[in-house]
């Protein structure tokens, strides 16, 4: 009965082209966005920023850039972990080598050089689609994981093999480092959020993301109306490196401080993105924070519920929410395929004519 | 009314038909050692409808993707606007000015009709990356004057109350329409249609019919068409050609084509003896 588009009336081109049509929607997101910024980071201790909050906006990133490789250009990607250790490299690269130079700028530039290395990885796609692509890519992941382990100049020749975040500020606060506080991991992982998901919203609603979708929905049809594959395909594995690189430079140096390659960007990461995106929804800026929130939050709450409140020894806990948590994508993927974006929408058309039925 | 005169001719109802827009000359095809196409030559003028006919398997789809450079002939050249065109991509030849539908629809499933119609105008839209991203200058302002254009190719077509709907929920006739207005949104100077009433109850051919002679007529778009409906081929078109086993047996205005026996023989089959 509120939430509808009647009366909501669009007098221009661009009006009709917003990201939220519906003014409920707005009104929400304004609201989201004002909790965000203006409140949360006064809430925030270190439980909630380590365990919720800090990962959830990381992998959002990395979903939101998996989702315009695979969900808007239909290129399937099992390198995610693979580029994300690039990311991760090259921040850390970059910090020890250029310590006077704004970490904000280091973050940008190891996304600029993982979208470089996404393109070449990205290559083979202009041959092969499908599982195809997706056995290339798994190459990628391979490869990427196997060179950081080996070559110790990527870690500073140090003895353990590991990377450490040294302690970097932004505007006089330490964003890295072990000294970082709460709010100012969270305040600068929102800050990449909120301008990445724009960046991401701009991208798939003009040519480049029509394009994309292009490709994704008929090839041979793309081609023959003036899409060219090779700068479609590559323009989206470097958009989605650029996405994919900036969060593993995040994960790094402001989530885990301390990573080694193996362990911090394995195969386990590239799936972990993938079901983010499998289970929020192809095709949906929406759907990537919804994957990522579900695939964060699940197990902080089964954790919780099991061992907070029933009382159970860890390790049982550990591995029964293991199980639950695959049985729950099992679930999820059979009541709805398309993922929460569509079960979103689904209720979002009903909201329209409620309380009515048709 | 001379219709192989070499600068232009008029039409039965009138209109002035212009000179050669794409010459096909001495045409050869093989796919392996079949010969689709056996050394065809023929042309379309500017403005006018040109109907390409024959039975299954004659290669008139072939002929079309060698016009839309999807296939490159072994033999023969291709002639278009007056520039011998050599082996191109197809998205090159899209750039050139040619659109097409296809036989059976390629639309972009997954996005919404206003979408699908506005990929018809990606050759126009110049952005960069850059501002696509932060959505600010060129990539607005690109985006709102061909969303205008494409407006009125909605309105043309009478598509206005689905532009917002997911193309793979539309009926099939729709799904059409949809397809001819993507190939209308790059305002091409050449229009392939690959049977564009194939499947098509009688009131959709219809609406089909008028929209190709609306289009020809308000635009003055050069067509180019494949069907198998000999009623509605002989109604649009100002020119046939009609092919057999790769071969060119006819070549003329419907009347002509309609009285020359080899076609007769061709469709309806002749007793070998």
């Amino acid at each position: 009965m509120l939430y509808r588009e009647a009366g909501d009336f669009k007098t221009g081109y661009r009006a009709d082209g917003q990201t939220f049509p519906i003014r409920l929607d707005r009104w929400g997101y304004y609201i989201l966005l004002a909790v965000a910024v203006l409140v949360v980071p006064f809430l925030i201790n270190d439980y909630w920023a380590n365990a919720v909050f800090v990962p959830f906006l990381i992998y959002a990133i990395a979903a939101l850039g998996l989702n315009i490789l695979t969900g808007y250009a239909g290129q399937v990607s099992l390198g995610t972990g693979g580029f994300m250790a690039v990311g991760a490299y090259a921040v850390y690269k970059l910090m020890t080598a250029f310590p006077d130079i704004s970490i904000v700028i280091h973050i940008l530039l190891a996304g600029g050089i993982t979208a470089i290395v996404g393109m070449l990885f990205g290559l083979p796609s202009l041959r092969i689609k499908g599982f195809y692509l997706a056995v290339a890519t798994l190459a990628a992941q391979f490869f990427l994981v196997w060179l950081f382990n080996k070559v110790p100049w990527f870690y500073n020749y140090s003895a353990s093999g590991q990377i450490t975040a040294p302690t970097r500020t932004v505007l006089g606060h330490a964003v890295t480092g072990p000294a970082t506080s709460a709010p100012a991991k969270y305040l600068i992982c929102l800050a990449f959020v909120l301008v990445l998901a724009w960046v991401a919203r701009n991208l798939t609603r003009g040519t480049s993301g029509r394009k994309w979708m292009a490709i994704r929905d008929m090839d041979i049809a793309a081609e023959i109306i003036g899409v060219n594959p090779l700068t479609a395909k590559l323009s989206a594995f470097a958009a989605s490196s650029f996405f994919v690189g900036i969060a593993g430079a995040l994960l790094f140096s402001v989530y885990l401080g301390a990573a080694e390659v193996g362990e911090a960007f394995g195969i386990n990461k590239s799936f972990l993105v993938l079901f983010m995106i499998i289970i929020g929804g192809l095709g949906s800026i929406f759907g990537s924070f919804a994957g990522a929130a579900f695939m964060v939050l699940l197990p902080v709450l089964l954790k919780n519920l099991l061992v907070g409140q029933l009382g159970w020894p860890t390790d049982l806990a550990a591995h029964i929410e293991l199980m639950i948590v695959g049985a729950l994508i099992v679930l999820f993927l059979i009541v709805e395929p398309h993922g929460l974006a569509r079960l979103w929408a689904l209720t979002k058309e009903k909201l329209r004519l409620w309380p009515f039925p048709h | 009314m001379n219709v192989h005169a070499s600068d232009g001719y008029t039409t039965a109802d009138g209109r002035q038909i212009g000179p050669v827009v794409m010459d096909l000359k001495n045409i050869t095809l093989r796919f392996g050692g079949v010969e689709a196409i056996k050394n065809i030559s023929f042309d379309i003028r500017q403005g006018e409808i040109r109907a390409i006919i024959g039975p299954n398997g004659a290669g008139k789809s072939s002929m079309l993707n060698v016009i839309s450079g999807f296939y490159v002939p072994q033999e023969g050249e291709v002639w278009f606007k007056g520039y011998r065109r050599g082996p191109m991509k197809p998205y090159e030849v899209a750039r050139l000015g040619i659109a097409r539908t296809f036989q059976n629809i390629a639309l972009f499933d997954g996005m919404s009709v206003l979408d699908n119609i506005m990929t018809g105008r990606l050759n126009r839209m110049k952005s960069g990356f850059l501002s696509q991203a932060i959505w600010w200058g060129a990539a607005e302002r690109e985006e709102i004057e061909n969303r205008a254009q494409v407006e009125k190719i909605i309105d043309f077509l009478e598509i206005q109350n689905i532009r917002k709907t997911p193309v793979g929920r539309l009926p099939y006739g729709l799904k059409k329409r949809v397809e001819l207005a993507r190939a209308l949104a790059a305002e091409p100077q050449l229009l392939l249609l690959d049977e564009p009433m194939a499947g098509m109850n009688v009131e959709e051919k219809e609406d089909m019919s008028r929209f190709i002679l609306d289009v020809n007529d308000e635009f003055g778009t050069t067509i180019a068409l494949i069907e198998h409906d000999m009623g509605v081929v002989m109604d649009l078109s100002d020119r046939v050609v009609v092919m057999d086993y790769g071969r060119k047996i006819g070549d003329g205005t419907p009347d002509e084509v309609r009285s020359n026996q080899e076609v007769i023989d061709a469709y309806l089959g002749v007793a070998h003896d």
